[in-house]
């Protein structure tokens, strides 16, 4: 076990902030929090899977995905259709034209059950599909830009454009989507109802220990070898690709991963909130998940779970207070973050300075030549630009 | 398609296909800023819409002045409204590159994000200070009507005024970036940062400047974008992903790039909007273009300028 928790945490720093998260998360929240407020934990939490995904996208590898929303709405989607088949059995939709088909559909004047709906009456197919069917669309748009050495803002763009493609494609369509209502009314699944309060409460515990597996599993992959890959790619790509590393290649399974971890949490908001509709996927949620993470920390894993709940929290307080103030304060705070802690809130731990952090710094300036690059790897981030690798990668072709 | 005759067909492609000329002005004078912006400094503008909805609240205001106080000025007050619009969002933009674009040059990605900041919190300032609801200025009386080309076929003049407004804006711009002093050092600039600043240009300034000028366009086109529909405190992120992929799919920095994808992406948007509903054209014209940036990622005429 040592070793293990070795592997994964570099620092013991870490170690106590994981273990900090894990006590805020499962016992503190459960214990003082009702379970209303237990289950918008829960919904806030869901859109950290997408913002570990980011740390790993955006912090460790330098890609900038708008377009996250996408994915977390294609899980999402997936979940949704499985429990609105379930809540439209022939019985209860008996008044309908067109019993056994969802309500929406019926209102639209369809009398079958579209094709691609057919396969979601089956609950593995679904849980299948939640992983797989988001990982493969990033995986085809991931292989098809990584490959011709898009990256940066032109990534950023053409992914935020896939959002909006996405939102309006479901709006338009809504006889077999459900178009801007989206899905709702879902009752159960498999027959368990997860509307109760007690279903509320297990659904939060799920989603708080699938986020802690995602976590650590992240962890692991960012102290691995492919982790320090990844930061070599972000910070000089065409060194990692002279040295024989299939840059595309990573960066797309980096993406796929992401996508796929975004597919889980939108599946598991849906279990929690009841409803999925194309506003939760459009171009500004998409940006919003950027601003947990950025919030957060974009190189911390656990800092980008507490922006979620940070931002998210603020949200809810002050737009029900404040609604014309909260969005000053969200521009404001992000225009900060970006200007003057690019490292999130996670960042300023670091800017404390410790007598041993003091020491190790003094060493490594000894060490190295003066002028030379700082030896703190997020200190190497984008920050001095003159090694940003999104925009040149593209002025090279 | 089947149903339509010959001539029928004709007859929708030209009327499409001019009120399509109508949000290929306004795409082109989005794109043009955003393409100066992103070209001189590698910033990405994401409250570039905002400037644009700027612009069309002057033009509203100055709409409303001139029925108070001068309704004799009335017919004019257009013209000068337009000049006011590109002076207004121009200032603003000198101020916002002032305060925070400088400081964030060389890391595109986060001038993407600061500026989205940015977008939300004019947004919620229009939104104070102007209303929430939608508001369109009064147009002039020569603004109005339409010239008779042929039975079933009406040209708007606002249409042909817009068109004409983008076109002298357009050259404008080529004239001031390749024959005017301060072109010359923008394009230096543009090309080597470092030598333009050793051989005594104030890079700074060029920046600054080229920021502004960039905002002002905007200013424009949103005066423009008040002929066609009424504006509201989000009508500038309605636009913004279409600016954006008018100057990526163009190829960045490219002038002529942006007049060929803005041409391309109006036109397949009007054209097929009336074939397919609304959402459907707009969804099929993206999609194309996002395919075609998977095969052609480097846009159109891509520009042959080193990095930095």
């Amino acid at each position: 076990m040592p070793l293990l928790l070795r592997t994964v945490f570099k620092t013991r720093g870490e170690a106590i902030a994981f273990g900090a998260l894990l006590l805020l998360i499962l016992v503190i929240f459960p214990i003082f929090l009702p379970v209303f407020r237990l289950n918008l934990v829960g919904k806030y939490l869901t859109f950290g899977f997408v913002a570990v995904g980011l740390v790993l996208l955006w912090g460790r590898c330098g890609i900038l995905s708008l377009g996250q929303g996408v994915f977390f709405g294609l899980g999402g989607y997936c979940m949704a259709m499985f429990l609105k088949l379930e809540a439209s059995d022939p019985v209860t939709t008996s008044i309908q034209s067109t019993p056994g088909i969802p309500d929406f559909m019926d209102w639209n004047q369809l009398t079958a059950l579209p094709t691609f709906w057919e396969p979601f009456k089956s609950l593995p197919f679904t849980i299948f599909a939640v992983f797989f069917v988001p990982a493969a669309v990033a995986f085809i748009i991931g292989w098809a830009l990584f490959k011709r050495r898009v990256g940066g803002v032109y990534f950023a763009i053409i992914t935020q454009a896939i959002a909006l493609i996405l939102s309006l494609g479901i709006d338009g369509n809504q006889g077999y989507t459900g178009g801007r209502n989206g899905i709702t009314d879902l009752r159960t699944l498999n027959g368990w109802d997860i509307r109760s309060e007690n279903a509320q409460c297990i659904l939060y515990f799920v989603s708080c220990s699938l986020l802690f597996i995602v976590v650590l599993g992240s962890k692991y992959i960012i102290n691995t070898r492919l982790g320090r890959v990844l930061v070599a790619i972000r910070d000089r790509e065409d060194r990692v690709r002279f040295s024989g590393y299939n840059v595309a290649m990573i960066r797309t399974f980096v993406f796929a991963f992401a996508a796929m971890l975004s597919g889980l949490g939108g599946a598991l908001f849906v279990l929690q909130v009841g409803f999925m509709s194309p506003s939760i996927i459009g171009i500004i949620p998409s940006i919003e998940m950027v601003i947990f993470t950025a919030v957060g920390g974009r190189l911390s894993v656990i800092g980008a779970i507490l922006g979620c709940l940070i931002v998210n929290w603020g949200k809810t307080t002050f737009s029900e207070a404040y609604p014309d103030l909260w969005l000053y304060l969200m521009g404001g705070t992000f225009i900060a973050v970006v200007m003057f802690f690019p490292n999130g809130l996670v960042g300023l731990l670091d800017k404390i300075p410790t007598q041993k952090g003091r020491y190790s710094q003094l060493i490594a300036r000894l060490r190295k030549p003066p002028g030379s690059p700082s030896p703190d790897e997020d200190e190497a981030l984008p920050a001095d630009g003159t090694n940003n690798p999104s925009i040149r990668s593209n002025e090279h072709q | 398609m089947g149903e339509y005759t010959n001539e029928e067909l004709q007859s929708i492609l030209i009327m499409q296909g001019f009120s399509g000329l109508s949000l290929f002005s306004v795409l082109l004078l989005m794109g043009l800023g955003l393409a100066l912006i992103f070209g001189q400094m590698g910033v990405i503008n994401m409250a570039h819409g905002e400037f644009m909805a700027l612009g069309a609240y002057t033009v509203y205001y100055c709409s409303t002045l001139t029925e108070k106080f001068a309704p004799a000025f009335g017919p004019y007050y257009f013209v000068a409204a337009i000049a006011l619009a590109f002076v207004i969002s121009a200032l603003l933009g000198a101020l916002v590159e002032w305060l925070m674009i400088r400081h964030l040059y060389r890391r595109p990605l986060d001038t993407l994000l600061a500026t989205w900041g940015l977008s939300l919190i004019l947004q919620q300032s229009y939104r104070s200070l102007f209303g929430a609801r939608e508001v369109t200025p009064t147009l002039p009386e020569w603004l109005m009507g339409s010239f008779a080309i042929k039975e079933g076929l009406d040209i708007p003049i606002n249409g042909v005024f817009v068109l004409g407004l983008s076109i002298i804006v357009t050259a404008f711009l080529i004239l001031f970036l390749f024959r005017s002093g301060f072109g010359l050092r923008l394009r230096a600039t543009v090309q080597n940062r470092r030598m333009s600043g050793a051989v005594g240009i104030n890079t700074g300034k060029v920046d600054r400047l080229a920021f502004a000028l960039g905002c002002g366009i905007a200013g424009i086109a949103g005066a423009a974008f008040t002929t066609i529909g009424s504006t509201g405190p989000d009508s500038g992120s309605r636009y913004i992903v279409d600016a954006f992929l008018v100057v990526v799919s163009g190829g960045t920095a490219s002038l002529l790039g942006c007049l060929a994808s803005a041409f391309g992406i109006a036109q397949a948007q009007s054209i097929l909007e009336f074939f397919l509903d609304g959402t459907k054209g707009k969804v099929a014209t993206l999609l194309v273009i996002v395919l075609a940036l998977m095969i052609r990622p480097q846009g159109l005429f891509p520009s042959k300028v080193r990095g930095h």
